[in-house]
Formats: structure tokens, C-alpha cells, sequence
């Protein structure tokens, strides 16, 4: 157990190198002249090469690269033109927007996605199973942008049932953060009413989130549960008269479920790095919107910043999933 | 006295290329405290009877196109559900031939054995036993199956124990029952050639000690000449002879059977090269007409082509479905 851990630890630092070299790469690459940014639009000639020497953008590349590591370990990202402020205190605030968002999809798409999965595959070809198709097939077809509208107009704006855009009324003042989680901290701080408020504007863009990751999570579960379900080990077990519940429950899904926790933990990875679309048609508080904005005035610190953190998401989601992968399977932790 | 009785059973697979007809009107009765040998090619149809009779084959694409299979007098073919569950391990018990593959590889030993017990705790609306007396008396069926410590080896998972011992934890789960006939679908066909000899001793001694009937199943005959006191030879989904293995082995009469038996190495004489019968098995979904075995058989006449030969007896505990044996 010991030597695969660090075996995956020492691929998750290969990979965070990587990952830093490509936001090194790209904004480098990027068109935008971020010397000529930072002086400001009315810059002259001089300003802008003094304010090119001043962020060491004249120095050679192998130089700037050490610095911008340097600076990164520090937590330094730079410093964002639009807020004024460091990109690192950007972050720190808009990520745990779009993080509650995530693990609310995400427990949607999980609390779900299995157990639907697991009933169409013991019913399947029956009418849980077209069912479930069905829904499956809009969740990977239909565009999350148009979806999102959709439930605007229909449940929000005519309806007036719940809110259209933000993460709180403006006139609420939320609680002091302790997790940065409006949902946890409210429940912390034992206010029900600011733990609905929040609810009612998360959910429409949680279930836009999720729908796609319950669809796939779905569709691999049914699957990988049919799969299972033909085991020889099963009809072993039916055969000796272990429950029916217990063999699909316990023997079946067991072994179904290491595709599926990797399905999981690849679309938490992709979650976080779509909430772009969402959080811009729910005017969701978090880094997807913050990296567009950014990314509209030509701001390059805080798309490098969000990328990182994205990455870093789709790292540490990947290293999750190798370490419960070796929990449940016995067979790869000894290999 | 007949504790097993299968009446002209015919079992198909619907497919997408067509019907397979695989069990052909299988007609075989089994006595209490019986050891009968199932024999024949693989492919015949064999898996297919032993999960029949816990009705165990997929359906679809399983589907019973006739007759009955009656255990002490009740149709498993029409048992209710309930009925069934009793019936699972409690009454007609199996092991299997790879038991890599039929013991859960991410479940522990212990747990796999907890589960069988509870299952059949509430099968028979007994109260569902606690956990420490199921550890207990999975501890007992290891040993009796001959596993040293059976504590530890109850935390292990498979993957940790030889073919051989995993092949003694599924004896272990199907004695777990007390069950009256023990199924055995090639138990020893995915093992070491030394651990085969240890398997088949310890299922003849179980049988021995606790008064099981057995079914033991094998395309080896020399696996079943050891173990079986009765033998019935299958060819693609129908028995074609029936006799006490030493009348078997000394007079067969059925063609196929002969064939068969000549293809057993001799020690007896070296000289003796074995032979096979010559051609392969038919395809069941597009069986020969008549006799199955025609298009292999060297003494076929225009008859066998046409029609079905039925069992009949040759002698009073001899039976063989051929039109000129
Ligand atoms: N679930 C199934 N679906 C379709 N065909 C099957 C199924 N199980 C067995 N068969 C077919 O039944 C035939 C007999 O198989 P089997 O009983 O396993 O032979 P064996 O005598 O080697 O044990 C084979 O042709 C096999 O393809
Ligand atoms: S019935 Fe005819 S074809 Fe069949 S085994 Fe007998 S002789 Fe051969
Ligand atoms: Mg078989």
C-alpha cells in the first residue's frame, strides 16, 4: 500500500510540473502584451518598457519561469488589473462559490446516477431502463447554456418559484465564513432561513451542473452493473442463496463500482472546469465567471491562477480515485 | 428411492442468430444417496442441466420448451420464489469448476460465508443468526473441508489463497446448507493435476461421511470412473447411455460411449495410442436431424438420420438411446 501511494504521489508532482509549465507556456504565447496591460491604456512608449522591466518581463524566459514558480509557491498568482487586487485573494473568494455549487451537483449526480444506474441494469429492458435512457441521453445532448435558460424562464421567471442569478439576495448579509460554504456555514451558525435562501439560488444551477455527470455516471453504473451482474461469482452466489438484495447491493456493486468511481472522479475534474457556462448564466459568484470576465479585458494573471486551480482539481480527483481504486480492490494495492 | 427425477427437459437460448436448442428431452433419475457421473464433450450441455436444476440459467435468454425436473416430487421448473430460495443451497447445493472466478474476488472469505448463511437464514424464516455465530460456523466448515486455520483464512480475500483452497472454500459455502444432492459442475477441470486427486477424495469423503447424493460432471471419464458408482453419457443435449460405471467401462454400447472410451489413454498397455472421435460437436442451433450423433457415427444407417432413437433398456440398470446399439 505504502509504495502505490507514493508511486501515485510521485505521478500527481510529475503532473503538477507539467501543469505549471502549460500556464507558463500559454500565457506567454497568449497575444496579449501584459507589460502594455499592467501600464495602464493611456501608457506611453517608456511607461510601458519601465513597467515591463518592473515585472522582470524583459529578463530572459528560463528567468521569468523561475520566478513565476517561485512566486507561485509563495501562493503569489499576481495581481488581478480588473479587481486590484492579488489574484491569490480572488481566488481564495470565488472558489468556494463554485466549489459548494460542485459538490451539490456532484451529491445530485451521485445520490442519483447509482442507484438508477443499479435498477436499470437489474430491470433492464424494462421501463425503469427506458426511463432512465432517456433521461441520460438529455443529459448528455442537451447544451447546458440552453438547459439553464430553459429553467430560468420556466421555473424561475414565470413560475417566480425560485431565484434567477447570484448566490444570495443583495440585501442579505451572508454569515462570516468559517468553511466559505454558504450552505455549511449557515447550518454551522444555525440559521435556517440564510440556509434556504442559499439553497434556492444554488439549486437551478446545480441541477443544470449535474445533469450531464448524472447521465454519464448513470450510463457507466447500468453498465458496468449488467457487467457485473453476469459474474460467475453471482450465479455462485445465487446458487448457495445469498439474498437478492445482498447480491446486487453488495456483491454486484462492489465490482461495479471502480468504473464508476472513475467516471466520477473524471467528471469532478471536468465539473469544476465547466462551470464557466453555468456560472455565466446563473451570474454564479465563483472562478468560472471570474476567468471570463478576466479573460474579456485581456487579463491574464487570474486565467493562469484559475487554470492552476482547475488543474490542481483534476489532480487531486484523480489521486482520490487511485487511493480509493486501491481501498476497494485489494488486487492493485498488492500489486 | 428417487430424490431426482428429469422428464424429457428441453431447454433452448433465444439469440439475435437464432434459437439454440441446447438440452434435447434430457430424461434422467437420480436415487437418494446416489453418486451419478454426468460425462461428455464440452459444449454438450452439461453446465447447462446442473444450473437447470437450480434454475439458474439466465431466462431470457433461457427459455423451458418441455418437461419437468422434479425434487422430492416437487417441479423446481414451477417452484414459486420462496420455494426456490429454500431450494438454493439448502436442499441442492453446487460447486463450481473455476473457483477463481465463482468466489467474489472483493469480498473477504468471511463475508462471502456470512452472506450464504444469512441468505439462508431468511430463506427459511429462521431468525437471522448473529455475527459472531455465523464467524463460528464458517470457522467449522473451513475445517471440515480440510483448511488449516480457519480464523485467518476468513479475513483473507481469494486472491491470497491457492486454486485448491479456493476451490475447498466453495465446498465449504455449499455444504453450508446441509443440502441433500451435491451438484459438482467439474470441480477439479481448473486445477493443478495434484490438487485434482485431493479435491476428488475430499468430495468422495463428504459424501462418504454425510450421506450426500452427488452429480458429479466432467468431460473427463477417467475423473468420474473414480468418484461415481453410475454413469450417463451426454452428446449434445441428450443422454445418450446410462449404466453402472463398471458395466459402462466394460460393455458400452452407444456409439458415441465407445468412442469415448477409446479415447482414454490405456496404462495398462502403451502401445494403445488413444483415439478421438473423429468430427466435432454439431451446432445446436441448426441440430442434425434424427440422431444427434449421425454425422459422427460410423455404423448410421438412413434411419438414424429420420428419427430420434428414445432410451431403452438394454438391462435392467442399463439404458442407451440408440437405434443399433
Ligand atoms: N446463457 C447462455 N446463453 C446462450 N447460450 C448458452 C448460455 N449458456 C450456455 N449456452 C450454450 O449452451 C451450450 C452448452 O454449454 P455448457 O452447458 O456450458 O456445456 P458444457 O457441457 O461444456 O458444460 C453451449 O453451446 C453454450 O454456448
Ligand atoms: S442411433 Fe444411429 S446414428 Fe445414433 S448412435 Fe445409434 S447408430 Fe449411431
Ligand atoms: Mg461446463
Amino acid at each position: 500500500m505504502i509504495r502505490y501511494l507514493v508511486r501515485r504521489a510521485a505521478l500527481a508532482v510529475v503532473m503538477l510540473f507539467g501543469l505549471i509549465c502549460m500556464t507558463f507556456v500559454i500565457a506567454n504565447v497568449a497575444p496579449s502584451d501584459p507589460a502594455a496591460l499592467a501600464a495602464g491604456p493611456d501608457a506611453g512608449r517608456a511607461q510601458i518598457e519601465a513597467a515591463r522591466r518592473e515585472y522582470g518581463l524583459d529578463r530572459p524566459l528560463h528567468e521569468q519561469f523561475l520566478r513565476y514558480v517561485g512566486d507561485l509557491a509563495r501562493g503569489d498568482f499576481g495581481r488581478s488589473v480588473a479587481t486590484g487586487r492579488p489574484v491569490g485573494q480572488d481566488l481564495a473568494r470565488y472558489f468556494f462559490a463554485t466549489l459548494e455549487l460542485c459538490l451539490v451537483a456532484m451529491t445530485l449526480g451521485i445520490l442519483l446516477g447509482i442507484p438508477l444506474g443499479v435498477l436499470s441494469a437489474v430491470y433492464r429492458d424494462r421501463w425503469v431502463d427506458h426511463g432512465t435512457r432517456i433521461l441520460a441521453v438529455s443529459g448528455i445532448a442537451l447544451p447546458p447554456f440552453w438547459f439553464g435558460l430553459l429553467l430560468q424562464l420556466g421555473i424561475a421567471s414565470s413560475l417566480g418559484w425560485l431565484p434567477t442569478s447570484g448566490r444570495l439576495s443583495v440585501f442579505t448579509e451572508p454569515a462570516a465564513p468559517v468553511t466559505g460554504l454558504l450552505l455549511v456555514d449557515s447550518l454551522l451558525r444555525g440559521n435556517g432561513a440564510l440556509f434556504g435562501e442559499a439553497m434556492s439560488y444554488l439549486i437551478l444551477p446545480a441541477i443544470v451542473l449535474s445533469l450531464p455527470c448524472l447521465a454519464s455516471i448513470l450510463r457507466v453504473n447500468r453498465s458496468e452493473m449488467v457487467e457485473a451482474l453476469r459474474a460467475d461469482h453471482i450465479t455462485a452466489a445465487r446458487a448457495h442463496g445469498v439474498a437478492r438484495w445482498r447480491i446486487v447491493t453488495v456483491h454486484a456493486l462492489k465490482n461495479a463500482m471502480l468504473p464508476t468511481l472513475a467516471i466520477i472522479g473524471l467528471r469532478w475534474g471536468w465539473m469544476m472546469s465547466s462551470t464557466v457556462l453555468v456560472e455565466t448564466v446563473f451570474d454564479w459568484p465563483g472562478i468560472g465567471l471570474y476567468a471570463v470576465s478576466s479573460a474579456i479585458s485581456g487579463d491574464f494573471k487570474p486565467v493562469m491562477g484559475v487554470t492552476l486551480i482547475v488543474g490542481l482539481n483534476f489532480m487531486i480527483a484523480n489521486l482520490v480515485v487511485d487511493l480509493l481504486y486501491g481501498a476497494l480492490d485489494p488486487r492493485i494495492r498488492e500489486a | 428411492m428417487t430424490l431426482l427425477s428429469i422428464d424429457d427437459y428441453r431447454l433452448a437460448f433465444d439469440g439475435f442468430e437464432g434459437t439454440a436448442h441446447v438440452l434435447d428431452g434430457i430424461t434422467l433419475d437420480v436415487a437418494r444417496g446416489e453418486t451419478l457421473g454426468i460425462v461428455g464433450e464440452t459444449g454438450c450441455g452439461k453446465s447447462v442441466l446442473a444450473r437447470s436444476l437450480l434454475r439458474l440459467n439466465p431466462a431470457p435468454p433461457a427459455r423451458v420448451v418441455s418437461g419437468t425436473i422434479r425434487f422430492e416430487g416437487e417441479n423446481i421448473l414451477a417452484m414459486p420464489d420462496a420455494a426456490l430460495r429454500r431450494l438454493r443451497g439448502r436442499r441442492i447445493a453446487m460447486v463450481f469448476q473455476d473457483p477463481a472466478a465463482f468466489l467474489n474476488p472483493l469480498l473477504n472469505i468471511g463475508t462471502q460465508m456470512a452472506d450464504v448463511l444469512h441468505g439462508q437464514d431468511s430463506a427459511g424464516d429462521a431468525p437471522r443468526r448473529s455475527a459472531r455465530e455465523a464467524h463460528a460456523r464458517s470457522a467449522t466448515l473451513l475445517a471440515s473441508v480440510g483448511l488449516p486455520e480457519p480464523e485467518r483464512l476468513l479475513d483473507a480475500r481469494p486472491h491470497q489463497l491457492s486454486g485448491g483452497m479456493r476451490q475447498r472454500v466453495l465446498i465449504a459455502m455449499a455444504l453450508a446448507g446441509e443440502p441433500t444432492l451435491l451438484v459438482a459442475d467439474e470441480p477439479t477441470t481448473a486445477l493443478d493435476v495434484t490438487v485434482q486427486a485431493q479435491i476428488l477424495a475430499l468430495i468422495a469423503a463428504l459424501v462418504a461421511q454425510r450421506g450426500l447424493t452427488l452429480m458429479l460432471i466432467s468431460h473427463d471419464l477417467g475423473v468420474i470412473a473414480a468418484s461415481c458408482a453410475r454413469v450417463a453419457a451426454m452428446y449434445a443435449g441428450t443422454v445418450v447411455e446410462d449404466a453402472p460405471t463398471a458395466t459402462l467401462l466394460a460393455t458400452p454400447r452407444h456409439p458415441y460411449t465407445q468412442g469415448l472410451l477409446a479415447a482414454l489413454p490405456d496404462l495398462d498397455n502403451p502401445a494403445h495410442r488413444p483415439r478421438g472421435i473423429p468430427g466435432s460437436i454439431p451446432s445446436l442451433r441448426n441440430p442434425p436431424p434424427g440422431c444427434r450423433f449421425h454425422p459422427r457415427c460410423a455404423i448410421a444407417t438412413a434411419r438414424c438420420g429420420v428419427e430420434k432413437p428414445a432410451l431403452r433398456a438394454l438391462a435392467p440398470a442399463h439404458t442407451v438411446a440408440c437405434h443399433h446399439a
